[in-house]
């Protein structure tokens, strides 16, 4: 009644990121509440996975050839089976991908409380608050919760993934596979690879990022001239790919690639949650935005308020050759 | 084929976004709203097949604010069908209290596909899309990027991190909360706006809703200012010079 939850996500064959820094945190909250650290693990040979879940007291394990893949309707079955016979008092999910899909639907089918976008949780006075980052990170969202089990979808990159990393052997509860999974709608076909792109961003030392301040395609070769200056390449936020202004393998961000430059140059980027994930972890951030309130500013190390196109020409012109 | 996507208008974030006197909502006295986003790229995509495989699309939207304007905005894009849903809903109206109502209103209505935007700056109690196929009892993909449908199934693109993505089968009627439009979502000049609102009717039903299923709000509060970074100020050219001392000085520039 008081065990913590967490969904062990993976991906082609590696549990995620999320996954560690939700074990770290799910440890961290099972001894406020007296409960054990439970990992979920969905899938197909995937046992292995759980010698890197040491800080689990236990996984609990369905294997099935329907969960090989993350599929959304068989994963939504098999975990609800798990929670239903657990019946846990806090349920971790990650907000990525396969999260955004498992933790509403989880919500609906038990009809249990779920927040979204969390970048806080904390036990206090023995009740659950979490903080959501809203609008597009411009305001954050207290919350607390009353009942058990409550879903808490947590934002990637929130919490330190070190402290989930530990090696073991946990023990180890297989679970039959619900029979529901027999019987699906959505079928996994295939996975498909992004295409390799002409540079490699996770490999730069400098990275002149644009976003939707960039207003128009044609402005594209003045930022690629700074970052040739610079020494480095070009990447974007999600706008400027979905626009085809840029390839994909630019991306920067949580359905793109995550970046570690030593210079993170952004420019026209308002720092959307999804988008910050991806590159928080910049040795050095400056960010140029026209919007004093904008969300990139308290990540970055430096800001400046103001037109990127009034900077740029200058900035440009002063780096020389 | 009949498509029906859902509408809704959220903050426009380009504007200063003010707590109220509650401390547990936005002031939304003079809150400028905006179409989701990913709703329009949900709106493109639904024409798109229409385009492609024949049959007609529905806006639905809850009823508030400019939402007339939302669904004359759809008719003037090509949508063939307006509904408005009527009800007596819980403001601020969350995610679970919204899929509901449109699970109600939908549950009336001829539908093989739904496409919802994969969600919004405001979900806090988590995505609309998503509820809504469980409360119609239908399967869901979401994150989607890529859809074709033949034969009574929808082949989608779900998109992971990294761009890594996988390919599905889903049987339809289904729920699709959709990332991106294969193109960037069309305009529709106000002219055409005003013409649809001429033209067009808006068909009203209504629906309860609940709003069960989320936290309880605390509060809302701005992230702290200056936790962050610190700020050049000055002129272009004074600002130009600061970045350009602090990279030489970190080694990045000679
Ligand atoms: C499942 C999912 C995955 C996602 N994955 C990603 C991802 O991987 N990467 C990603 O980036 N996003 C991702 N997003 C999208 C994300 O939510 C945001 O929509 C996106 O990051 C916003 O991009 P932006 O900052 O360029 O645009 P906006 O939020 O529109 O910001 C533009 C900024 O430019 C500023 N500006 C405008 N004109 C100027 C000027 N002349 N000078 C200076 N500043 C100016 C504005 O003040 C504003 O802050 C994802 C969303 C979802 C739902
Ligand atoms: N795709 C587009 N094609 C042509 N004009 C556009 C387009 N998008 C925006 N505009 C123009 O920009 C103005 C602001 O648009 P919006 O950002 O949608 O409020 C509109 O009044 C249009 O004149």
């Amino acid at each position: 009644m008081s065990d913590v939850l967490v969904f062990a996500e993976h991906l082609q064959g590696n549990l995620t990121d999320s996954t560690f820094e939700l074990l770290g945190k799910g440890r961290e909250l099972a001894q406020t509440t007296g409960g054990h650290l439970i990992a979920a693990l969905l899938g197909k040979g995937v046992e292995p996975l759980t010698e890197q879940m040491g800080v689990a007291h236990k996984v609990v394990m369905v294997e099935h050839q329907q969960l090989a893949a993350f599929n959304p309707e068989a994963y939504a079955i098999a975990l609800k089976a798990v929670v239903q016979s657990l019946n846990p008092s806090i349920i971790l999910i990650p907000y990525t991908s396969m999260g955004m899909d498992l933790a509403s639907a989880l919500s609906a089918d038990l009809g249990i409380p779920l927040a979204a976008y969390v970048s806080e949780v904390k036990i206090e006075d023995g009740t659950l608050m979490t903080v959501s980052q809203m609008y597009g990170g411009k305001v954050n969202v207290e919350s607390e919760f009353s009942g058990n089990p409550k879903i808490v979808s947590v934002l990637a990159g929130a919490f330190p993934a070190e402290a989930g990393k530990v090696e073991g052997t946990p023990v180890i509860e297989t679970m039959e596979a619900p029979n529901a999974l027999a019987n699906l709608r959505v079928t996994f076909k295939q996975w498909i690879e992004p295409e390799g792109g002409d540079v490699d961003i996770t490999q730069q030392d400098v990275l002149v990022s644009i976003g939707r301040g960039i207003q128009s395609q044609e402005n594209i070769p003045m930022v690629e001239e700074l970052a040739r200056k610079l020494g480095g390449a070009l990447s974007a936020s999600r706008p400027i790919i979905d626009n085809k202004w840029l390839p994909k393998s630019r991306q920067v961000g949580k359905s793109g690639l995550k970046v570690k430059p030593r210079l993170y140059l952004a420019l026209g980027i308002s720092g959307a949650p999804e988008h910050i994930e991806g590159m928080k972890d910049a040795e050095l951030i400056i960010a140029v935005n026209s919007d004093p309130n904008a969300p990139i500013f308290e990540y970055a190390h430096y800001g400046v308020v103001g037109d990127l196109f009034d900077l740029l020409p200058i900035l440009k012109e002063k780096l020389g050759g | 084929m009949h498509i029906i996507v859902p509408l809704r208008q959220v903050p426009d974030l380009v504007e200063d976004l003010e707590i109220d006197a509650s401390g547990k909502d936005l002031d939304r006295e003079w809150l400028k709203y905006k179409m989701n986003e990913f709703d329009d790229h949900a709106l493109e995509e639904a024409l798109l097949l229409k385009e492609e495989v024949g049959g007609a699309v529905t806006a639905v939207a809850l009823d508030g604010g400019e939402v007339d304007k939302l669904l004359f905005t759809a008719a003037a894009k090509g949508a063939d069908r307006l509904v408005k849903v009527r009800g007596d809903f819980p403001t601020p109206l969350n995610s679970h209290a919204m899929a509901r109502a449109l699970a109600g209103a939908i549950q009336g209505l001829d539908y093989d596909l739904i496409l919802t935007g994969v969600q919004a700056v405001d979900e806090l109690d988590g995505q609309v899309g998503v509820l809504l196929a469980h409360y119609l009892g239908i399967p869901h993909v979401s994150v989607v990027t890529d859809v074709q449908v033949h034969d009574g199934k929808a082949v989608v693109h779900k998109e992971y991190a990294g761009g890594v993505m996988g390919e599905f089968d889903v049987i339809l009627p289904a729920v699709l909360g959709i990332q991106a439009a294969r193109q960037t979502p069309r305009y529709a000049p106000v002219s055409r706006v005003r013409m649809a609102m001429r033209k067009s009717t808006i068909e009203e039903v209504s629906a309860e809703a609940s709003a069960e299923g989320a936290p309880d709000i605390r509060k809302l509060f701005k992230p702290e200012k200056g936790a962050g970074a610190q700020m050049l100020e000055g002129s272009p050219e004074a600002v130009a010079e600061k970045i350009i001392h602090i990279l030489k000085e970190k080694g990045i520039v000679q």
